[in-house]
């Protein structure tokens, strides 16, 4: 036993695929432990915040300020300014009044913004612009001109006695705050989803869900391919073709589409997440149960069998003792890949909407749907979809190096 | 004399061959059939698995609204006969099939009053002009990439595999949704979604031919290669196991030449991996359909997520059913296509 181990430990392959699901596993028990929030708590009131660092402006306005001379940092309070939107107005109307296009360059703020004074006349009427683009004109050139000024900002309360506001405090543009003092700060390293919910807590909660679909969904796939396999393997005869027929059944007729169909006919209000990984589990033995069972029929006349048949062993001990360990390496590696299937299995689940009922736990597939519906990828939304498809490409990829690295320890011709 | 009897001798082969062909045949042929009546009792039965009364189910999904009793009722009614829930069920199994044949899936209930047939038949073409290319193309590429690699070995190995695994982890919608971003969303290179210009009204007309091309583009992608990837893995192991075989070494030391050695080898690995699409196919049309979703592609994967999304009952047990069909069909096709190219088949059935 310590020797097999030690030999998988010696696949390069085995090893760093074990590594990678180590780290995952590890990370999806810690995370929790320093952050223990609900992850389907939601937090902020709108869809897909960016990720970074986000710091309360009414709690920062209290905290101490440092004055900071930093060269260029008006420069690019300007660009920031200037919208992606506004840059290519500017370009249309300078194009309309004649400027050679080849001279603009809409990412040069500095120049742009020349180009635009030296050409820029509200009194102009221009061939082709309507009277609202025109307003439309005048409104920009006056924002344009207020990115010019440096003067302070006022904040002001409103006096609830004459109605009218009074300035409480001023902010210069040169003022910096710490963000270590300001006592609110809230971190998304992920962004948050399109219900406001942080991705992060979210994406390790789901990781969890899913790794136990998977699990659960591996364990009975598994067992019921093993039970099958062996009774068809070893009693053989009428009973290995009854399971044989059911098995060349299952095997054409598409797992998925009998995960719909049955996925449909229970209903959303019974899909939790564990009955959907039973589904999964009854529609994906097929594969186990095969495989089970041509490598039983190729033991079941071996000597040490034999010799068991001879001292009147039953079967079931027959089974236990003299088949079950030597097919053991091979049942692990099947159920290592009916994990990784599982978990797919419910991810294209979920994208269809046939996933877990959606209230109860986060899965690494119903994040994608989510992510789908609300449009993340055509809107560069990438944090709502990407570290989703990261992960289940993570899970799948550390299974199946695992996977062949057993394979190659087990079956030395494979080797290379 | 020598003449006539090795002619003899080989039409009595090829007859013998040939009836280990029909033999083969045959036997491919009886599970066809059987398994085509398990895909209508399947199709048939799990939904009536559903706890309580489906019709009253689907009754109060239609009837949602509708303030007299006596509608309920008469909708109610309807259905029941429709589905012939008042009869046995083997009558129901016998009403049920007839009524497929006649190309009767019912009305759709998210689209009222389309009849699900007439939806299934606009995007049954979508799927199969998107899918059947894609995952030839893709088992061709991939199957000469493998057998490449492990002809080749060195730096064209080592640059292949570890790009055809990492594919091969990614599930079909992940491709589907990475491709659409980088050349639809950023790039621009392509359409976002559909299966045409939305402004455009499905003709022959060559503007209308060049949208359909210009928006197959990203979907055909997708499939192929998540199809290169797992068949160019499974090709090159093949390869390397025949091209370690005692025949080849034999051939060797025999002085035939390399080219002709590295044919049979080929021919002789690619056999599993026809094999394998036979078996496989089902799991990929299942991934191929979830990729269309990701492209708003109008095939029967887009018309499953609608189905679904409109709790429209007939038209997802028509869908199942015309996926399952498919696929059976794809599964024959490659076994009967497998008996011919393969010799020992008609060799193990004559014996």
């Amino acid at each position: 036993m310590i020797h097999t181990l030690q030999q998988i430990f010696h696949s390069g392959k085995f090893k760093l695929g074990f590594a990678i699901f180590t780290s995952l596993l590890a990370f999806i028990f810690i995370y929790p432990i320093f952050i223990p929030e609900a992850p389907l708590a939601i937090l902020g009131q709108g869809t897909f915040f960016p990720p970074g660092i986000y710091v309360n402006v009414y709690d920062s306005l209290d905290t101490s300020k440092y004055i900071i001379n930093q060269e260029g940092a008006a420069k690019r309070r300007i660009a920031n300014k200037l919208s992606e939107d506004d840059r290519v107005a500017i370009k249309e109307y300078l194009v309309a009044a004649g400027v050679d296009e080849s001279r603009i360059d809409i990412t040069n703020t500095d120049e742009l913004l020349q180009q635009w004074k030296a050409t820029f006349d509200p009194k102009r009427s221009i061939k082709g612009f309507t009277n609202a683009k025109r307003n439309y004109y005048i409104r920009l050139n006056t924002a344009l001109q207020s990115l010019y000024s440096t003067g302070p900002a006022i904040i002001a309360v409103n006096d609830p006695e004459t109605n009218t506001l009074l300035e409480s405090k001023k902010v210069t543009v040169t003022e910096y705050v710490n963000v270590n003092e300001v006592p609110t700060v809230r971190i998304f390293p992920l962004g948050t989803d399109n219900f406001g919910r942080d991705m992060l807590t979210e994406l390790v909660a789901a990781t969890k869900t899913s790794l136990q679909i998977g699990f659960i969904a591996g364990l009975i796939a598994t067992l019921i391919g093993l039970t099958l396999g062996l009774l068809a393997g070893y009693i053989g005869g009428f009973v290995d073709d009854i399971i044989n027929f059911i098995s060349n059944l299952f095997i054409v007729i598409p797992p998925f589409v009998l995960l719909v169909l049955i996925s449909f006919s229970i209903g959303q209000e019974q899909r939790g997440a564990s009955t959907v990984a039973a589904v999964i589990g009854f529609t994906s033995w097929v594969w186990t149960a095969r495989a089970v069972r041509s490598q039983v029929i190729s033991l079941r006349n071996r000597d040490h069998v034999n010799l068991s048949k001879l001292s009147g062993h039953s079967i079931p001990h027959i089974i236990l003792t003299d088949i079950l360990p030597y097919i053991a390496s091979y049942v692990i590696m099947a159920m290592i890949l009916q994990i990784s299937s599982g978990i797919l299995a419910e991810a294209s689940l979920s994208i269809l909407g046939l996933g877990p009922k959606t209230t109860e736990v986060p899965t690494l597939g119903l994040m994608m749907n989510w992510a789908m519906i609300y449009q993340a990828q055509l809107q560069g939304n990438w944090w709502a979809y990407f570290p989703v498809l990261a992960v289940i490409a993570l899970i799948a990829f550390s299974m199946n190096l695992m996977n062949t690295g057993l394979d190659q320890v087990f079956n030395p011709s494979l080797r290379d | 004399m020598f003449q006539p009897l090795e002619h003899g001798c080989t039409l009595k082969k090829g007859d013998e061959a040939l009836k280990g062909y029909r033999k083969y045949f045959l036997n491919k042929l009886f599970w066809f059939l059987l398994t085509f009546v398990a895909a209508f009792l399947l199709n048939f039965i799990l939904p009536r698995l559903m706890p309580g009364d489906p019709v009253a189910v689907i009754t109060q999904k239609v009837a949602t609204g509708m303030q007299s009793q006596a509608a309920v009722q008469a909708v109610y009614q309807q259905y029941a006969e429709q589905f012939g829930t008042n009869k046995p069920l083997h009558e129901q199994f016998l009403l049920y099939v007839t009524n497929v044949f006649k190309g009767n899936f019912g009305t759709s209930f998210s689209q009222f009053p389309r009849p699900v047939s007439e939806i299934i038949k606009a995007s049954l073409g979508w799927t199969l002009a998107l899918q059947f290319p894609a995952i030839i193309f893709g088992w061709i590429v991939g199957n000469l990439l493998g057998a490449l690699a492990a002809y080749l070995k060195g730096t064209f190995d080592k640059f292949v595999m570890p790009v055809s695994i990492f594919i091969s982890n990614l599930p079909a919608f992940g491709m589907a949704v990475i491709l659409l971003v980088v050349f639809a969303v950023n790039l621009r290179w392509f359409p976002t979604s559909g299966g045409y210009g939305f402004d455009m009204i499905p003709s022959l007309r060559w503007d209308f031919v060049r949208s359909v091309i210009h928006h197959y583009q990203l979907p055909f992608w997708s499939i192929v290669l998540i199809m290169i990837g797992g068949q160019a893995i499974g090709m090159r192991s093949m390869a390397i196991y025949e091209l370690n075989a005692d025949y080849v070494k034999y051939s060797r030391f025999m002085g035939i030449k390399d080219q002709k050695i590295i044919g049979y080898v080929f021919r002789n690995a690619m056999l599993p991996q026809v094999t394998g699409l036979a078996l496989s196919i089902g799991t990929m049309v299942g991934g191929a359909l979830i990729a269309e979703i990701i492209f708003s592609y109008p095939g029967l994967g887009t018309t499953m997520l609608s189905g679904i999304m409109g709790q429209d009952y007939p038209l997802i047990s028509a869908v199942t059913l015309i996926i399952t069909l498919m696929t059976l069909f794809a599964n024959f096709a490659i076994e009967i296509i497998y008996g011919i190219i393969d010799p020992r088949i008609k060799a193990a059935q004559s014996d």
